[in-house]
Order: C-alpha cells, then structure tokens, then sequence
C-alpha cells in the first residue's frame, strides 16, 4: 500500500518534471520566462559549485534560526508565565488578539529606517512573525491542562513549579512543538521575504539579483531550492512533532482552527 | 423479504485473507423482527453491511423482495452503533432526518410530515432545532431512529444500536424498537453481542457460530407479543430460551478452538 | 453590571497603560526615526486622506480580496477533487507538498515575467500564495471524513452533489478554515511586497515612498494603518468562521466537558 502510494508519488514528480520541460519547448509559454525544467537544473548546478551560493544559503539559514530560536524561547517564557497567572492571562488577552494579526511586513519600511540590510532587519520581522505562533499554541496547550489533573497535583501538595513541570508542561508540549512548527515555516518566509524585499543578504537577495539582472533559469533554480528548504524543514518539524506527541494522540485529533 | 444466500466475505489486505464470514443462509419474512446474535467478533457487521448493500460478498448473495442487492438499496434503511459519528454534527435534528427525503425527491410538505411524525413516535418531537450533540447519547441514537423511519423503509438494519448506552436508556430504547415494529409492520433485522436483548426483541433468533461465520442455530421466540421489562424477563420461557442461546454461543466459541486446533495441525477440513 | 466593568477593565486597560507609556515615552522625541506619538496620531487625518484611501488603501484591499478568493475558489474544489480520490492524491501529493513549501514572497518576481507589473500581477501573486494552504487543507479534510458518517450518506442513497454539498464539505469544513486563515495571513504578506517590488499605488506602496522620502511621521501613520487592516481583516474572517462553524465549536465545547 504504502510502496504503490510512493511509487505514485514518484510518478507525479516525474510528471510534474517533464510538463516543466515539455510546457517551454512546445512553446506554451515563452522561454525566456519559464525556462525547460533541464536549463533550471543546469542552472542549479551552476549554483551548487558557487561558493557565493553557499554563502547566501548560509545567511538565511542563519537567519533563520537564530530568529525561531529567539521567538520559540521567548513564546514559550511568555505563554508559561501569562498561564501560570490567570490575571495576567485576562488582562493581555485583547492586546494579544490585537498585536498577532499585524502583519509583520508592515515593519518592513521600520527595519530598513533602523538597521538597514543588517541580520537584525531580518530578526526583527521573522521574531515578530513567528512570536505569536508559539505563544498562541502555548496558551491552548495549557487550556487544555486536564483540571482532575491539576487538583490531583494540588491535592497532593505540589507547588507552582513542580505544578509547571509535572502538569502543565507535559500536556503543553505537544502544543508547544505544533507551535514550533507553524514559526519554522513562518519564519523561513518572513526571513526570505526580508532578503527579497530590504536585501539583507541571502537566498532572496540572491532572487532579487537574478530577477534584476534578467537571469531566469538562475531565478528558478534559487526558488527550488528555497522550496526544497521549506519541504526539509516542514518534514524536520513534523517529524520532531510526532515524536512529541506520540504519547497522547488522542488528544490531537481535533483542529486547532 | 430478505433472502441471504451463500454468503461469504473475504477481506484481503497486504497479502493477508481473513475470511470474516464462511457461508451463511437465512431469510428474514416480511413484518418479522429478527435478531442476530454471535460471539464478540464474529462478524456480525460485516454481515449487515453485505445485507445493506455497503459492502459487496466474495460470493453468495442477498435478495430484497426478490431484486438482488448490489449497492445501498431504497428500500432498506441503516441505523449504525456509532450514533455520534452517523448522525451529521453540523445539521440540526430535523434536518439530519430530511436529508434522505430530499435524496428522494419528496415534497417539501411531505418531508415536513414524515419528519414530524418520526420525531414523534421517538418521543422527541421539540428537539428538531437541537444540534445532535447537545441531545445524550440515548436521544442521539433516537434521532438516527427516527431518520430511519422517516425513510419508510421496508427493512430496517440495526448494528448493535444499544451498545453504547447505558442500561436503563437501553431498556427504554428496546421497548422503543417493540413498539415501534408492532405499529409500523415493519421488517427488523438487528444485530446484538448481548443474548438477553436478542430474546427480548426477537420473535427469532438467529445464532451465529464464531468467525469465519456460518449459521449456528435458528430458533423461534414462543414469548407473547405483548412483552415489558418487568415480567417477560423474570418469565420462566425466558430464562429457558436465553440459557439455550447462551449455550449454544459458548459451544461455537468452542466450536472454533477446535476448528484453529485442526488448522495448526494442518488438516484443516473445516467444521 | 459590576461584571461588565471588570470584564471592560482587562479588555482595555493594558491596552490603555501601553498608548500612555508610548505617548509619555516618545513625547519630546528628537529621534527622527521615533517621532512622538502626538506627531504620528496629527500627521494621521493629513496623510490619510478621503483621496489617499480611494487611491492607495481601496486598490490594495480589493486587489487582496480578489486573489484571496481566486486562491479560496480554487483551492476548494481541487482540493475536494484530489482529496475525495485516492490515486489522484497520491500521484499530487508530492508535487503539492513542494509547491506549498516554497516561500510565496519569492512568487512576486517570476509573476512579475509573466504579468508585468499590473493589478493582474499583484492578484495572481496573492491567489497562487494563498492557494496552497487551502488546497492542501481541504485534501487533508475531505480525505478525513468520519467513515460511519460516509457509510451513512451512502446507506440513506445520499450521493453526488448532495453529499458533496451536505457531508463531504461540511465534515471538512473546519479544516478548510484552518486552511483558509494561514491564507489570510501570507494574502496580506503578498499585498504589501507586492506593492513594494512594483506599483504605483497601493498600501505597501505608499508606506515605502514615504520611508525614502524620510516622511517618518507618514510611514508610521502607515505601518498603524496596516496593522488596523491586519486586525479588522482577521476580525471579519472570525465572525464568518464562528457563523459558519458554530457547530463544530459548539461539538468540540461539549466533548471537552464529558469526555
């Protein structure tokens, strides 16, 4: 079952592989716009062996990480806290649902006035993009803390920080790592986006530069690429996610909406 | 009515062949309730869903009012154990029961009727604005009752409605099922692990042997027509007839260890 | 009533407390760059104006709602296409999973080789980021539909568009929001930078000309504006999702009180 589904899989690709070739060729689209799916991976290859390439790689990852790390420590901190007291839990409730559907590009023309083309324009947008997404599911994580667990856990005495550590954080995690996940992708967008648009250096600056310089089939081998990054990191994260939640599926089977 | 002939079902997945029901025959007479009755997994739902049209036999076949079965007759409606999951969440009650009459092309004003009078031969005539989910499980599984009903069936297929209730809803939904047979004239086939309800209900039983399924036992419930769950239950020909049952599903279990011990000595010739 | 107060109090009042900290803070401001909160709420009304909104604000929020839909419309029924068969899913699967792992900023310049710099541009950036995640939650939730509640569609001879209409989208319904919310995010995404790469008007558009020109007051009046249209477009999409799907919260409150 599971060997037919891949080998169906594998056949879409190769579909999808040769209408990318097949499309330009036969002239349905321009080839100097889409270019023959052979040219793109030519082009691809070009770019593995550029060190430059490797460079640019790099910065996003850099990127990248560094802001997820920062907005995945700083979520959980600040979901834990606002939890632990429920006053504080009421009283940021509107300024939450406020701040989280800001879009953070609107701190696009901010970053440039402050910090130019530097790393920190690109951690300021992907922190403040992927912030409210662990924070979010940080604070359903801990709603959804059993109560005959919680007055167990009080009954026999535990204090708030064995309460965090025994109670709350164990059913949160797998919330926690759902969060986590929805920022990785979010911050890859947001950190390619700020490349892109402000030319912090990376993969998007890299995109603009071809763009502007007219080199198409260097273009698209940048955006695979940027897409093959996107599928590792979801599969990473998924898999990272499954792990932490094996425990109680059970749990899980509704959508967060 | 209902003629089962020959039938037989093999479920065959990832080189594994379960053979989850041998070679059953029974008929079902118009305006008879039925009941089934086997061992905990002997594939009594496979069973119904062949009947109902839902899955198709490895071979044999089943008849309604002589037209073979090949996929989800008219004439046949389904009431399933898993009352939560069969009964839409998102359509309140009255619409749950509509929705198959407008499948079938009645009038609005017709639908309307059928509706209101199924409601209320289940007693829940004020809760066609209710969601399924805000009603307890034992009125859930009268609404999907009812949505059977509605659907003026000549067979009404039942799969275990009862397990998932509680004891005294059960009892109340039983005699439901009792009285709603002697008003309507309706044919019953239905289900059950449990050998009391099966003697309460039926006015036959057909016992099952353990799987791969043939039939075990036919027998016929001399009861009175007029039954309640005070005296038919404490009545001598009950215990006489549900003791029989219960004798004869323990012998098909046996029936089976013997069948698996011949298997693994490799002779297996069946039963 | 005293309910009400309270409830009024936590509603507001860190709200109230951050304004007045921002206002105190910033007031005297000589950082070019952070003006003071008075000059950025007067600037408001002189930049904003009845023609700015009809130039810049409308074009850009019409130009998001067209590709929103194109990409909800589209996303919807191939996605219900693809999910309800089993082969074709496994055959779309992969090439779906990579398209949606593609960052859609990165749409916007080879959009912009096929569809110049238009509104057309900007509209099919928007729909082919959005499309995606819709697509792909409506795979997941059509795929997923409770079995019993299809084996009961198809014992009462309820089919086509019927169960379509009444079992199928419905059931997936909650997965599809979920789709179409991520949506709503990467569609204001993609309006901005769109605007940014190429356009002569616009939200985005014009928040950037004023950040080159050093019209710092404009830019913030315009970075507040934004975030309020974030705001308002997530509040608009809740209430469509509480009147669509009230059954499902309704469903998921009472099984989380008697599990």
């Amino acid at each position: 079952m599971k060997g037919a589904n891949a080998a169906l899989g594998a056949a879409g690709l190769a579909a999808f592989l040769a209408l990318g070739e097949a499309v330009p060729r036969l002239g349905l689209v321009k080839e100097e716009y889409f270019p023959p799916a052979g040219r793109i991976a030519g082009a691809l290859g070009d770019e593995l062996a550029d060190s430059a390439f490797w460079t640019a790689l790099g910065s996003t990852l850099t990127g990248w990480a560094l802001g997820l790390a920062l907005a995945v420590s700083a979520g959980i901190v600040a979901g834990v806290v606002l939890s632990v007291v429920p006053r504080l839990r009421r009283a940021t409730a509107s300024t939450i649902e406020f701040l989280r559907p800001i879009p953070s590009v609107a701190l696009i023309p901010l970053a440039v006035l402050l910090y130019g083309t530097e790393l920190r324009s690109v951690l300021l947008l992907v922190v403040y993009a992927s912030f409210w997404q662990v924070l979010i599911q940080v604070l359903y994580g801990v709603q959804d803390v059993d109560p005959v667990a919680e007055e167990t856990a009080r009954s026999y005495g535990l204090g708030t920080w064995a309460r965090i550590r025994y109670v709350l954080w164990p059913t949160a995690l797998p919330y926690v790592m759902t969060g986590v996940r929805l920022a990785a992708a979010v911050a890859l967008i947001l950190a390619v986006t700020a490349e892109l648009v402000i030319g912090a250096p990376g993969l998007g600056a890299r995109i603009a530069v071809t763009q502007a310089s007219q080199a198409v089939p260097e273009m698209y081998a940048l955006i695979v690429v940027a897409g093959l990054l996107g599928l590792l990191i979801d599969v990473g994260a998924r898999s990272v996610e499954r792990r932490a939640l094996a425990w109680h599926q059970s749990v899980r089977g509704e959508v967060a909406v | 009515m209902l003629d089962v002939r020959g039938l037989k079902k093999v479920y065959e997945s990832s080189g594994r062949r379960i053979e989850a029901v041998r070679d059953l025959t029974f008929t079902v007479e118009a305006g008879e309730l039925v009941c089934l009755v086997g061992p905990s997994g002997c594939g009594k739902t496979t069973l119904l869903k062949c009947v109902g049209g839902l899955l198709a036999p490895t071979a044999g076949q089943v008849a309604l009012a002589g037209r073979t079965v090949a996929g989800p007759p008219p004439g046949m409606a389904f009431v399933f154990q898993e009352y939560g999951r069969s009964l839409f969440p998102w359509m309140r009650v009255g619409r749950n029961v509509e929705l198959p009459l407008k499948q079938k092309g009645l009038g609005k004003d017709r639908r309307r009727e059928l509706v209101a009078d199924a409601l209320e031969s289940v007693g829940l005539a004020d809760a066609a604005g209710a969601y399924p989910w805000q009603l307890s499980g034992g009125m859930q599984q009268r609404v999907a009752i009812a949505r059977a009903l509605a659907y003026e069936p000549e067979v009404l297929l039942m799969d275990e409605p009862f397990a998932a209730v509680d004891a005294q809803t059960r009892a109340d939904l039983e005699d439901l099922v009792r009285r709603l047979w002697r008003e309507r004239g309706i044919t019953v086939l239905f289900v059950t692990h449990d050998i009391d309800e099966a003697v309460y209900l039926g006015e036959r039983v057909i016992v099952l042997s353990a799987s791969p399924t043939v039939v075990q036992e036919q027998l016929k419930v001399d009861l009175p027509a007029e039954r309640d769950q005070l005296h038919t239950r404490v009545a001598p020909r009950f215990a006489e007839l549900r003791t029989h049952v219960y004798a004869q599903i323990q012998a098909a279990k046996r029936g089976t260890a013997a069948m698996v011990d011949r298997a693994g000595e490799g002779t297996s010739k069946g039963a | 009533m005293r309910g009400l107060l309270v409830r009024l109090l936590y509603a507001l009042g860190l709200p109230a407390v951050l304004v007045a900290v921002w206002w105190v803070a910033s007031e005297g401001s000589t950082d070019v760059y952070r003006p003071p909160l008075r000059t950025i709420l007067t600037a408001f009304p002189d930049v904003w104006t009845a023609d700015r909104w009809r130039g810049d604000v409308l074009p850009s929020v019409l130009r998001l709602l067209a590709g929103y839909a194109l990409a909800a419309g589209a996303g919807i029924a191939l996605g219900t296409l693809i999910g309800s068969h089993r082969r074709v899913r496994a055959v779309c699967e992969p090439v779906l999973e990579f398209l949606r792992a593609v960052p859609p900023p990165v749409l916007v310049p080879v959009i912009m080789l096929f569809a110049g710099i238009g509104d057309t541009m900007k509209i099919m950036v928007i729909a082919c980021g959005c499309v995606w995640p819709v697509l792909l939650n409506t795979v997941e939730g059509v795929r997923a539909v409770d079995p019993v509640a299809a084996e009961t569609a198809r014992s009462y001879g309820i089919t086509g568009a019927a169960r379509l209409r009444d079992v199928v989208l419905p059931s997936a319904g909650p997965q599809i929001f979920a789709g179409l919310r991520q949506a709503l995010s990467i569609g204001i995404i993609l309006m901005v930078i769109s605007e940014m790469f190429a356009a002569s008007n616009g939200l985005g558009f014009t928040i950037v000309q004023f950040q080159r020109g050093f019209a710092i007051p404009g830019m913030w009046t315009g970075i507040l504006l934004l975030g309020l249209l974030g705001f308002v477009l997530s509040l608009l999409f809740q209430l469509a999702e509480r009147r669509v799907l009230g059954w499902y919260h309704g469903l998921r409150a009472t099984t989380r009180r008697s599990p």
